[in-house]
């Protein structure tokens, strides 16, 4: 992949304009039953316990869950970046069709940068502090363009830099991180991830250390390079909010399991699993009745390392008792419900679930 | 709820030095004339950007800080310059809960101590002892009134911030500072801790100034809502008014980026370019002018008063305010 | 530096995880961070085995009369019929007999075994006396220039440079015989308590720089923590703002910089005492006998054998101990 053409023509290589509609075999990103294992001396920490999903190109596929609930050391597996003497990873991450569960270091180095980048939520600890930001962008654009001069490197970099919205882009070049606002250092930090023209682009929490006003102007931001650059986007994000807005797909994990998935109206319209209500009708909104009281899920986030026996969410459950003694000793598996393509894990009936979501969570007038 | 005002701000203004090495090279002003009134058992909500003075504003209030000038007078009397002998019996009707949950409790001392300090410290015996009103307190906030003898370590962020609240209510104060008191936490707590603070607030009658970056968080919590910009007020009404009828493009602005849950998709949203401006050296004339679409010359020289329209209660600082258009039309179209 | 340190840090950070307090609440009560600390240090071989070899030392500096009984050999009576012509001692290995463990000094002839009890004694005593000194000394100034920072500060600072500045050496050199001659006059026997004395004033003067510095960083890190403002808040004075809220949160540091001041101070004792500006031979330390036994390196090697085997072992285990003391206490440094 040589992308010497500077931005924005992009390149005209091998990617389908439109999106083909194609299975989820043939999706850019596919993960398949992904288990991450810590090895602690207090036994084994499942950070992420068997979660598949895929995203194709030019698709938004959001990850909500609470702290601990394993989405981003899913996203660490997903560009090789733990620790190997540490943990142990199962399952398959194929990216663009190549394997890279077991892949040498040195390879998944290749692809990472070039076929994959992240967004962090901190761009501060991201960007070298004694390095200016124009020339960390052209390094990160010479590793995997070795043949291009350092004039050249440059270019590209001004360019990246005013693609994304930096004003005076030549100038800024020669600036360091600490002379950025945040807002701008986040768009750096983009236009860094986006310099070698990935495929993939995971953002872990992009916007959480932002203000509002800035946060709208950086999801602006993103969904404009992903229709101009057409990449698969995973972002990682507490905010239901965010995810309706920019996503196209949404992965809900709880204790380090997938709990729902399926497209974000499915998820945020007619949700499924008690969690996914739960988290809907906690967070206050700008709409509806100020005055009811909020909804909370009652009880804290479980630990990786304690983790409750059976369904992960069943001692905040309130419809635990329903489903019997199975909610205390089995986990439930993903299963389709609803309309195609969306899928639950939980015990309850579909009809019980039915019940108790028009009884319990429509009519609080949460989720509309 | 009475008219006297239980909290009367009138010109705060906190501006801090910017020293390299001996010499001041310039002033940030962080909070730069702020008036507002605050009643017995009422909410206001302070909201705004990062850089909007509204942390500083807060720590004046209950006076870690010491304000640059303007006043503060609480329940009639001034307290702005007032030393700590003289704040004393003011203190405990003015009580404070902070935003990390994890630095706001001391380490090395059990809950019962934590919650029991400001008894403590104010030589205050209740009668049936501290232990039976320390548990009694921890009850009230929905903690294991048996846990008196746990460390904070062995709690988690919510917990903790309920020991934080319980704290705050050892001295049974009249008005609390809640400093962004939800957003360090995981989600799905954030609503236990607000539920908690609003069932507070009703049962003991307390007013409360309610710091946030979050309008949605204020709207579920606060009667009247000051939004601020860069060290002013540049908004301030009731609830409906606000998040309704908001008349300061920015109060606009700032309701239309909100990502809501309810709305999916990107909405018709108005969209602020560049960030907030340095506080060192904020813009002439209206602070906000140079992210507003509506500024004309008159914004870049002179500074708008914060003045209330048609004799009612929502007063706004801007020369080109909104006063027709209910937000709802712009937002959702 | 200890043995198992993966432990000690996978336990911290379980403990200090938030997610994880849950399930430790339920499983442990009322674990205070000082009793994790213990149990940490109590798991961590190193520490334990250096501990014990402390408290041995303790043990026997303390109980050195007692032994001396036991012993029935006195640090001043000299064995002047069991050394050759030459002052040498008879015997093997420097004289070592079942009356006299490690043999006898060459030239007057005392046990060197019931001299390095007493000058384990003297070395213990000086050093753990001078770091107590200047724990305090550097805790006081440390906390009240960090927590009331302005013009104190400032002073405080200042006279910090300046004892810094000042070559340590030199001026105990010069300092040790001039105030020696200014109470006891040219010929005065000076009594062995006067050394001692002097010794730990001047390890006092200009030991407690680095405590104050480590103490005031301490504290000014924690003087913006929401805890301390919570207390501000509620009113609370000078007094209940150092000794309630603040230290309770730096003694672990302080901790550690006493573990590692005291082997320092032996050290230091020892080097005083060797190049003569010490103790006087009356009082047994082990800098003095290392120093007289140096003459006698080539005949005989056990003299000095003794006495360098036991600072070094003093030294080592104190060292050792401090380390893991502060593995224990700050799990997150060690890595």
């Amino acid at each position: 992949m040589d992308s010497s053409e500077p931005l924005p023509s992009g390149e005209p290589d091998d990617r389908p304009a439109v999106p083909a509609q194609r299975s989820d075999q043939d999706a850019y990103l596919r993960v398949d039953d992904l288990r991450v294992r810590f090895d602690t001396s207090d036994g084994v920490v499942r950070a992420v316990d068997g979660v598949s999903f895929s995203v194709d190109r030019g698709r938004t596929l959001g990850i909500v869950g609470e702290s601990g609930s394993g989405k981003s050391v899913t996203s660490l597996a997903i560009l090789g970046l733990h620790d190997p003497k540490r943990t142990t990873i199962t399952g398959e991450i194929s990216v663009g069709g190549r394997q890279v569960v077991g892949l040498a270091d040195e390879e998944v180095r290749r692809l990472r940068g070039r076929d994959m980048a992240m967004i962090f939520q901190d761009p501060l600890s991201a960007l070298h502090p004694y390095y200016t930001v124009g020339r960390q962008i052209a390094e990160a654009y010479r590793v995997h363009h070795p043949k291009a001069n350092r004039r050249e490197a440059r270019q590209r970099a001004v360019d990246m830099l005013d693609r994304v919205g930096i004003p005076q882009p030549a100038r800024r070049f020669d600036q360091y991180p600490h002379e950025f606002s945040g807002g701008m250092r986040q768009r750096a930090m983009i236009a860094m991830s986006l310099v070698n023209d990935p495929a993939l682009l995971i953002a872990d929490e992009p916007t959480t250390a932002l203000d509002v006003t800035v946060q709208a102007q950086i999801l602006d931001l993103l969904a404009d390079l992903q229709a101009e650059f057409h990449s698969a986007i995973i972002l990682i994000t507490h905010d239901l909010g965010v995810v309706g807005q920019v996503a196209d797909d949404v992965l809900v994990m709880y204790g380090g399991r997938a709990v729902e998935r399926g497209s974000v109206e499915q998820v945020l319209r007619s949700p499924q699993h008690p969690y996914t209500w739960g988290l809907l009708s906690s967070v206050p909104s700008l709409h509806g009745d100020a005055d009811a009281d909020l909804v909370p899920i009652p009880g804290n986030p479980p630990s990786l390392i304690n983790l409750p026996q059976g369904c992960a969410f069943h001692p905040r459950c309130r419809y635990a008792d329903r489903a019997g003694s199975r909610s205390r000793t089995d986990v439930p598996e993903l299963r389709p419900a609803g309309a195609a393509g969306h899928l639950v894990a939980c015990h309850l009936g579909e009809e019980e679930r039915a019940t108790f979501y028009a009884e319990d969570v429509a009519s609080v007038g949460v989720a509309r | 709820m009475t008219d006297e005002p239980l909290l009367r701000v009138r010109g705060l203004t906190k501006h801090f030095p910017v020293r390299q090495g001996l010499r001041a090279t310039g002033l940030v002003r962080a909070v730069d004339g702020l008036d507002f009134d605050v009643r017995p058992g009422e909410t206001l909500g302070l909201v705004g950007e990062s850089g909007c003075g509204k942390t500083t504003t807060g720590r004046m209030l209950v006076r870690l800080l010491e304000p640059t000038s303007g006043s503060i007078e609480f329940a009639g009397r001034d307290i702005t310059h007032a030393g700590r002998r003289e704040l004393r019996p003011l203190r405990q009707e003015l009580q404070i809960i902070f935003q990390d949950p994890y630095a706001s409790l001391n380490p090395r001392h059990t809950v019962g101590r934590i919650v029991a300090m400001p008894l403590q410290v104010n030589g205050i015996k209740p009668p049936g002892g501290i232990k039976a009103r320390v548990q009694e307190l921890l009850e009230l906030v929905g903690l294991n009134p048996e846990h008196y003898n746990r460390y904070p370590h062995e709690f988690s962020g919510g917990q903790r911030q309920r020991i934080g609240i319980a704290r705050a209510l050892a001295l049974r104060p009249k008005l609390i500072v809640a400093d962004e008191p939800v957003s360090a936490l995981d989600v799905s707590i954030q609503a236990q801790v607000v539920n908690l603070l609003r069932d507070l607030q009703r049962e003991l009658g307390l007013a409360f100034v309610f710091i946030a970056h979050d309008l949605a968080v204020i709207r579920h919590f606060c009667q009247r809502v000051a939004v601020m910009y860069l060290g002013r007020i540049v908004e301030i009404g009731d609830r409906e008014d606000i998040y309704e009828r908001p008349q300061h493009p920015y109060t606009r602005a700032l309701l239309s980026a909100i990502p809501d849950v309810t709305q999916l998709g990107p909405a018709g949203r108005i969209r602020l370019t560049g960030d907030v401006p340095t506080p060192l050296d904020p813009p002439s004339g209206c602070r906000f002018r140079t992210r507003c679409w509506k500024a004309q010359d008159i914004c870049a020289t002179e500074e708008p008063a914060l003045v209330p329209r048609d004799g009612g209660r929502q007063a706004t600082a801007c020369h080109f305010p909104e006063v027709a258009a209910p937000i709802d039309e712009e937002v959702s179209s | 530096m200890s043995l198992s340190p993966v432990e000690g840090v996978a336990l911290a950070e379980i403990e200090s995880d938030p997610d994880a307090s849950t399930t430790a609440a339920r499983g442990v009560v009322g674990r205070s961070p000082g009793q994790l600390a213990w149990l940490r240090l109590r798991g961590d071989r190193t520490a334990v085995v250096s501990g014990v070899l402390l408290v041995f030392f303790m043990v026997l500096g303390l109980a050195a009369p007692l032994i001396e009984m036991l012993y029935g050999v006195g640090p001043r009576e000299q064995f002047q019929n069991l050394l050759d012509g030459n002052g040498m001692p008879l015997g093997y290995a420097g004289g070592v007999t079942g009356d006299h463990w490690f043999g006898l000094e060459p030239g007057l002839g005392r046990d060197i075994f019931v001299r390095l009890i007493y000058g384990l004694r003297t070395s213990l005593f000086i050093a753990l006396a001078a770091a107590l000194i200047t724990a305090t000394i550097g805790v006081t100034l440390g906390t009240l220039a960090g927590y009331l920072g302005g013009w104190l500060d400032a002073v405080v600072n200042w006279i910090t440079d300046l004892t810094l500045a000042m070559p340590f050496l030199i001026i105990a050199l010069a300092l040790t015989p001039a105030i020696t001659l200014r109470f006891y006059g040219e010929r005065g026997q000076v009594s062995s308590a006067f050394g001692v004395g002097v010794l730990i004033a001047v390890f006092a003067i200009f030991g407690w720089t680095s405590t104050a510095r480590l103490v005031r960083g301490q504290v000014i890190a924690l003087r913006e923590r929401e805890f301390v403002e919570a207390a501000k808040a509620s009113g609370a004075g000078l007094g209940h703002m150092l000794f309630r809220q603040l230290l309770p949160n730096i003694w672990a540091p302080i901790l550690v910089s006493f573990s590692l001041a005291v082997p320092q101070f032996i050290t230091s004792e020892a080097a005083l005492s060797f190049i003569g500006v010490g103790l006087s031979d009356e009082t047994p330390s082990f800098g003095r006998m290392i120093y007289d036994s140096l003459d006698y390196l080539q005949t005989d090697p056990a003299y000095v054998f003794f006495p360098g085997v036991m600072i070094f072992a003093l030294v080592f285990a104190f060292n050792l101990f401090g380390d893991a003391l502060r593995d224990a206490l700050d799990p997150k440094s060690s890595r």
